[in-house]
């Protein structure tokens, strides 16, 4: 009885399914953050599997920073008619109101519009429970986060003081107004994301396929001029390149890389032969090496 | 790259097994250092983490102008500043022939829970040891540990060889004493590699510098060490994690198999109860399953409706589990509070949550010389074996049979930290021994000859808060009502039932669990029983309520602040501890919890105690008590 039969994969789908169902069970207003992108897009696939006949107990919540891809937007909504669940759409409206933006107010803007914003939805809704799609591979910080992650009522992550987590017996217990931010992907490395999509073929948004879109170069990174707002220098013209999106997040913030891969074959052969990492494509990660850690323990995902 | 390449390739992943490994040591051993190298040779990193290390290197670097790989798995803030490892990291890296996942622990004693969290999903450890300082006592620390968490197999890299010359003298003799170590400890498969993971000897590539060393790399051989073996327990396990019930037509088991595998037909058992009956599907997204292997989520449909909830365990008919409310195990304590016998903590073992106390500490583990020590509680990072008293029968198997079904974790009540993490030894027999014996004139009949119903009067409060005078004026207005009662006093038991308890936390917590038993044994005879304890922990307080029927608790917190009881210092009591004559005082040098939601709350600063036992016979007579 010594070999086993289950592949790679196969584990870290069954994995993935047992922390689902562990949350399902353990608490009593769970809510699954949906970002729209590759990893929630495995998610999602991977929480319609685990109550399957059922549909998830819990609904979907999208954080809107008013600063989506368009193409984005649309995929959430068509995602949700698909698979017939309830989402959540939460935005900071005082920070839409205040005029914040990615321009002008750089790592405030994730602060008020994504953090702010979701730690706001987390009391108004007095959700207990929140799925995410992090992975350990994605970052240093990341890479010491507990499969199950105790916050404070004040949403504060203690990485010093996190709880021990042993086998698959996941600590749940949390006083009112305390919660537990879940990752069910936690062991997936980017590869194995995208192996899954192949093998199980997850619809994704077609930014992630190539395509000509308009851009400008800005430091080296390509920027995508998704809408009217994005303020240009003068003399700076969009220029249509063959681009795509290794990941998806607000497009001010978000760099294309150069691509023709137009299939998921393709995307999955580049990412084999790429040798930059995924988060490398996110702007908001590179300004010191701490400061995922001190986001996330304010509180971002 | 080509789609027909492409295609080989992802077929070659899928082939692919998975081995997870942890490495540990003592600090400075240089474990980063090594999973550095390791993803640096096998060509595993980005060029904007190559790019961002060196720049890391140079600001917090401890390699000089070299490029420092322990700085790749540091991830927090504080390690980088300290150039120490403080929690478990996780690493991902895949070679031609394997995928790992690397559990990175610390060295530090503090943070051995940690390494323990790493083991209990690892199949192999990595233990270093510098060249130079041989083995430590956390080497020994950590091998225990590895045995104890059933590791079957384990590398010793010799680290820092290029500091004592490549000596292979030196090498010789930490092979040997580790060898000689490791034969208590049973493991399956061990390999002791000289390396040096700053340089690259042995780590990825065969050193220059060892020709005399004839074995194979690090990585050739956690390339070619059997893997998996985690989940080989053959016979059927299923744990219930959630019942699906869409609708009034489908009723379906979820869990994860522990053991063993599944198919329709097949012929289970619930194992608690016995009921048997047949699997009749697998069901999944799109097709049902033939059959599901361990390791597998799956839903199961039984061919019968039979009641079956979340912690309940399906199991192979022929060959089942243990069902018990008592067993031995190996306890890792791992809370700075120290585990208290006789408290209620919470179990949890696979999806089940129960309450569950130490019976008894058998011994602590010297972690040294392996040997036994009597120990009357454990402490952080202690290990020990005890007897566990669960409140209802589980099923669960030896842990050295099935990691999942004999593996729990305790969880404290009241900060809900997880505190404790246990493997089971066997089923304690004395239990199932010891039966109820039914009694034919019952609580009720006792209680209505008297015409009461029985109540448990629970004072508390700091010593000299006035609990003992209260508690009795309360029993004589109770008697002059024609009440039948009793009254505990603190200090009166101390005396004869408790003259053998002290003053520490573990004999306080005895001290309660033996009063609250004989305040349930005059509650079944009916009285109405008055318990004058300064009773300091909540956790007592609660065991004692639980031990009580429904209703029959009555929580009366004397709320007398410290100056005041210190003022009045009825015994005397409270002089002496401030001068240091009188040990572990409740509110001097031993905390009193002072309760959250006690029924009746009296304040003796502001009326005399005939009118506050008043308010308790107020109370009594509102509630229909009395």
């Amino acid at each position: 009885m010594r070999e086993r039969s289950l592949t790679h994969l196969q584990r870290l789908e069954a994995e993935a399914i047992y922390i689902m169902r562990e949350v399902a069970a353990s608490f009593a207003r769970p809510v699954m953050l949906y970002s729209i992108g590759k990893d929630s897009s495995v998610m999602l696939h991977l929480a319609m599997k685990a109550f399957y006949p059922a549909k998830p107990p819990f609904p979907l919540m999208h954080i809107d920073t008013g600063w989506k891809f368009r193409e984005m937007i649309s995929f959430r909504d068509e995602t949700v008619r698909r698979f017939g669940l309830d989402l959540i759409v939460e935005q900071n409206s005082e920070g839409v109101a205040q005029g914040i933006n990615p321009f002008e107010h750089g790592s405030n803007y994730t602060q008020i519009m994504k953090t702010d914003a979701l730690k706001a939805a987390m009391v108004k809704r007095r959700f207990d429970a929140a799925f995410g799609g992090a992975r350990r591979d994605e970052e240093k910080s990341r890479a010491k986060e507990r499969v199950f992650s105790f916050r404070n009522a004040a949403q504060i992550w203690d990485p010093k003081n996190q709880r021990p987590e042993l086998w698959n017996l996941y600590n749940t217990r949390i006083r009112p107004g305390e919660s537990i931010r879940v990752f069910p992907l936690s062991n997936w490395t980017e590869l194995d994301i995208w192996q899954y999509i192949l093998a199980e073929d997850i619809p994704l948004p077609p930014l992630y396929f190539a395509a000509e879109r308009p851009v400008v170069e800005r430091d080296g990174q390509l920027i995508m001029v998704d809408d009217g707002r994005l303020p240009l220098s003068p003399g700076e013209v969009p220029q249509q390149r063959m681009v795509r999106f290794r990941t998806l997040g607000c497009y001010p913030l978000t760099a294309a890389v150069e691509s023709g891969a137009t299939t998921l074959q393709e995307i999955v052969a580049e990412t084999i032969a790429v040798r930059s990492s995924e988060r490398a494509g996110r702007l908001i990660d590179r300004e010191q090496g701490a400061s995922m850690e001190r986001k996330k323990r304010e509180g971002y995902f | 790259m080509d789609t027909a390449t492409l295609q080989t390739f992802l077929a070659a992943q899928e082939q692919k097994d998975l081995l997870r490994f942890l490495t540990c040591g003592s600090v400075d051993d240089g474990k980063s250092t090594l999973i550095g190298r390791l993803l640096y040779d096998s060509q595993l990193l980005f060029e904007d983490q190559l790019t961002s290390l060196q720049s890391d290197s140079a600001r917090f670097g401890t390699a000089g102008t070299d490029v420092d790989f322990a700085l790749l798995v540091d991830g927090l803030e504080a390690e980088r500043e300290q150039g120490i490892t403080i929690d478990v990291a996780y690493r991902y890296f895949a070679t031609e022939k394997r995928k790992f996942i690397v559990a990175d622990t610390p060295g530090h004693e503090q943070y051995t829970r940690n390494m323990a969290t790493g083991a209990s999903t690892a199949d192999l450890a990595l233990l270093l040891v510098d060249a130079r300082q041989g083995l430590m006592r956390q080497t020994r620390r950590h091998a225990y540990i590895t045995a104890l968490l059933g590791i079957r197999h384990v590398v010793l890299a010799v680290n820092k060889m290029d500091l004592v010359g490549y000596s292979r003298e030196r090498f010789d003799e930490i092979a040997g004493a580790f060898r000689a170590l490791a034969a208590d400890l049973g493991f399956e498969s061990l390999a002791v590699i000289p390396v040096s993971a700053k340089l690259g000897d042995n780590v990825t590539a065969k050193s220059a510098h060892m020709s005399w060393y004839e074995g194979p790399t690090v990585l050739e051989h956690l390339e070619t060490v059997p893997a998996g073996g985690r989940d080989a327990a053959p016979h059927l396990r299923f744990p219930v994690q959630w019942v699906n019930r869409p609708d009034a037509d489908f009723r379906g088991y979820c869990g994860t198999l522990a053991g063993g595998s599944v198919r329709p037909g097949q012929q289970i058992a619930v194992a608690a109860s016995g009921k048997v009956t047949t699997v009749s599907r697998i069901v999944a997204q799109g097709d049902d399953l033939p059959q599901a292997e361990a390791g597998e989520a799956v839903t199961i449909v039984l061919a019968d409706e039979i009641d079956i909830s979340r912690g309940d365990m399906l199991v192979d008919a022929a060959s089942r589990p243990e069902v018990a409310d008592q067993f031995a195990a190996h306890l890792i304590w791992m809370n700075d509070s120290a585990l208290l016998p006789g408290r209620p903590y919470l179990l949890k073992i696979g999806p089940r949550e129960i309450p569950a106390s130490v019976t008894e500490i058998k011994y602590r583990v010297d972690v040294e010389s392996f040997g036994h020590e009597a120990a009357k509680t454990l402490e952080l990072n202690d290990i020990g074996v005890c007897n566990i008293s669960l409140a209802e029968p589980v099923a669960f198997d030896p842990y050295a049979d099935n990691r999942q079904t004999g593996s729990f974790i305790l969880i404290d009540r009241l900060t809900n930290l997880t505190v404790g993490a246990g493997m089971i030894d066997f089923a304690l027999r004395r239990a199932t021994n010891i039966h109820w014996q039914a009694l034919d004139t019952g609580r009720q009949a006792k209680a209505s000859l008297k015409g009461q119903q029985p109540v448990v009067l629970w004072f508390t409060g700091l010593s000299g808060s006035g609990k003992s005078t209260i508690a009795n004026i309360v029993e004589k207005k109770l008697h002059g009502r024609g009440r039948h009662t009793h009254l505990l006093d603190g200090d009166n038991v101390r005396h004869g039932l408790n003259r053998d308890l002290g003053f520490t936390d573990a004999d306080r917590v005895e001290n309660i669990r033996r009063v609250a038993e004989v305040a349930r044994l005059f509650a079944d005879a009916g009285l109405i029983t008055l318990v004058s304890f300064i009773s300091p922990f909540r956790s007592e307080r609660r065991l004692a309520r639980e031990r009580m029927e429904p209703g029959e608790f009555v929580e009366v917190f004397i709320d007398t602040p410290i100056d005041v009881c210190a003022a009045r210092d009825p015994k005397g009591l409270y002089a002496k501890a401030k001068s240091g004559q009188l040990k572990n005082f409740t509110g001097i040098d031993s905390p009193y919890e002072a309760p959250e939601l006690a029924e009746i709350r009296l304040d003796t600063t502001t009326a005399e105690a005939e009118a506050l036992a008043d308010l308790v016979i107020a109370w009594l007579d509102e509630n229909g008590k009395i």
